[in-house]
């Protein structure tokens, strides 16, 4: 099987900064794979670089066979065309309503009739809870359905490859739990590619065919959720079980840090 | 000392950056602006909300304006006994400095801070990366419209305040100081050239460029900022910077404007 997402040896910077280094995965077909990571371990990073929302140092992305790193603004609508993004916090127009927002892309990029945009959008609200919310505007709805409506909008171009980020950041443990069964069924129904983004380990189990974990811009293991589980790297564990990090504090730089004087200067 | 200078470098690079970063953005603005499909529909909303919604407020300022001009040159051409000039000073001064100027202001406070604070927190919140995801042009789709709309509306507001400066004027001379009414509008006939009318038609239209673009410039690119723009905070400091940094453009530019055309 070719894989649909396909990252070879991925180096970025911000700055100076070196985020994210030696990156190397790939994502196949159908399955729904989860990216791992504490907070600063460059995970958000990495979703942009995937999206193409930014341009990596070195190393290239290519999805659905296409290098992403080096493609026209055109060629790279062309081919966003074909996913699907649900970001964060819905990220819907508030000037829009909740309906408007999901008929978006059919506006812009089909001709089909203003029925036909509709009773489609609509079918995706429907899929996500949703329906009767489509003459209400963003502002009215709750965090969770916020999350809802924007995977209805990623959703309604019917894509192949889903990105969702962190769908149950900040949401009760009963609507995360009913926003991974719709994960789950997306990618059983429509046989949807899938690539979640989060820090919930009980989702990520959940939800995960395979895991891969980033920490401070590498990545450390990926594997099923079994083979990830089962690893006894120190910081995929201190991950899992909630550990503090007990970073190995170098005396020198701890004191460059606080005092900003190089202490060997002094 | 080092340390001046390593600021003073920091800071000059750190403006070279954002000026080409504007240019940039301005250029890109109008390539998208320039090429079909138009957005009629959003253009007109811009429209709506730029020009229309200002427009109480531009003739409240511009008849003030104008009685408060013709106050002043009523008093300083009375010492001179030539008081049949009133009515030109007012609409020359009206035409070709006051109404772009304050109009241009009165939008950037009014519009132009909308503009800047909407883009800057639909920057924060993702939604114009969820439009680039979504393969739509946030340039085409977001900037484009409100760039046209202020190349549009600004000249037809100033062209407001000036029909109502001039009633403002002629209010206060003619009506309250009783100088002649024939006097007043004769004077402005013979003054008044097409030239006059070209400078503040110029300026306005380069002023409503200014204005949408340096505004909406500063929110798109609030992620950008040297110092970090997070939430409410980043925004409301990213908008007030706008307003300040489109303000004193469009006084510079007027001085430019003027020095090159008179």
């Amino acid at each position: 099987m070719d894989a649909v997402i396909q990252v070879t040896d991925l180096v970025t910077h911000y700055g100076q900064r070196r985020i994210l280094d030696g990156i190397e995965l790939s994502v196949l077909p159908r399955e729904i794979l989860v990216i791992m990571g504490g907070s600063g371990s460059g995970k958000s990073t990495f979703l942009r670089h995937l999206l193409g929302l930014k341009k990596p140092s070195s190393g290239t992305i290519r999805i659905l066979g296409q290098d992403i790193t080096g493609l026209s603004r055109k060629q790279l609508y062309a081919l966003r065309k074909q996913i699907g993004v649900a970001f964060q916090g819905g990220a819907l127009f508030g000037s829009l309503t909740v309906g408007e927002n999901v008929e978006l892309p059919l506006r812009e990029h089909t001709r089909l009739d203003e029925d036909t945009i509709r009773i489609m959008a609509r079918m995706k609200l429907e899929m996500m809870n949703l329906s009767g919310f489509d003459t209400l505007m963003p502002s009215e709805l709750s965090g969770g359905m916020l999350k809802r409506a924007g995977l209805a909008r990623a959703l309604v171009m019917d894509p192949r490859i889903l990105f969702f980020d962190e769908p149950s950041a900040g949401l009760d443990p009963v609507v995360a739990a009913e926003l991974d069964e719709l994960i789950l069924k997306l990618r059983d129904t429509l046989g949807m590619t899938i690539v979640v983004v989060t820090h919930e380990l009980e989702s990520a189990f959940k939800i995960a065919d395979r895991i891969t974990v980033l920490d401070q811009g590498r990545l450390v293991i990926t594997g099923t959720v079994d083979e990830v589980r089962a690893t006894d790297n120190e910081r995929v564990q201190d991950l899992f079980n909630r550990r503090p990090r007990n970073d190995a504090v170098d005396r020198d730089a701890y004191l460059h840090r606080l005092t900003g004087y190089r202490h060997d200067a002094l | 000392m080092i340390n001046v200078l390593h600021r003073l470098g920091d800071s000059s690079l750190g403006f070279v950056e954002q000026a080409g970063r504007l240019l940039l953005f301005l250029l890109r603005a109008i390539a998208s602006a320039a090429r079909p499909p138009y957005r009629w529909q959003a253009l007109l909303r811009q429209v709506h909300f730029i020009g229309a919604r200002s427009a109480l407020v531009i003739l409240v300022a511009g008849f003030f304006t104008g009685m408060v001009l013709s106050l002043q040159f009523y008093d300083t051409l009375v010492r001179f006994g030539s008081v049949s000039l009133l009515g030109s000073a007012v609409a020359l001064a009206m035409i070709r400095e006051l109404a772009p100027v304050l109009t241009a202001l009165v939008v950037i406070g009014r519009a132009g801070s909308a503009i800047c604070s909407e883009i800057g927190i639909m920057r924060s919140q993702e939604q114009i990366d969820a439009l680039e995801c979504m393969a739509v042009d946030p340039y085409r789709y977001l900037l484009a419209p409100k760039l046209v709309a202020g190349v549009i509306s600004v000249p037809l507001l100033t062209s407001l305040f000036i029909m109502i400066g001039i009633v403002g004027g002629w209010f206060v001379g003619v009506v309250l100081f009783g100088v002649s009414e024939a006097a007043f509008f004769q004077g402005m006939y013979e003054t008044v050239t097409l030239h006059d009318i070209r400078m503040g038609f110029t300026k306005s239209l380069i002023f409503g460029l200014l204005v949408v673009w340096i505004t909406s410039a500063k929110g798109f690119f609030l992620h950008l900022e040297r110092y970090g723009a997070h939430g409410a905070e980043g925004v409301s400091r990213v908008t007030t910077d706008a307003v300040v940094i489109a303000s004193i453009s469009v006084l510079c530019a007027d001085y430019l404007i003027s020095a090159i055309m008179l």
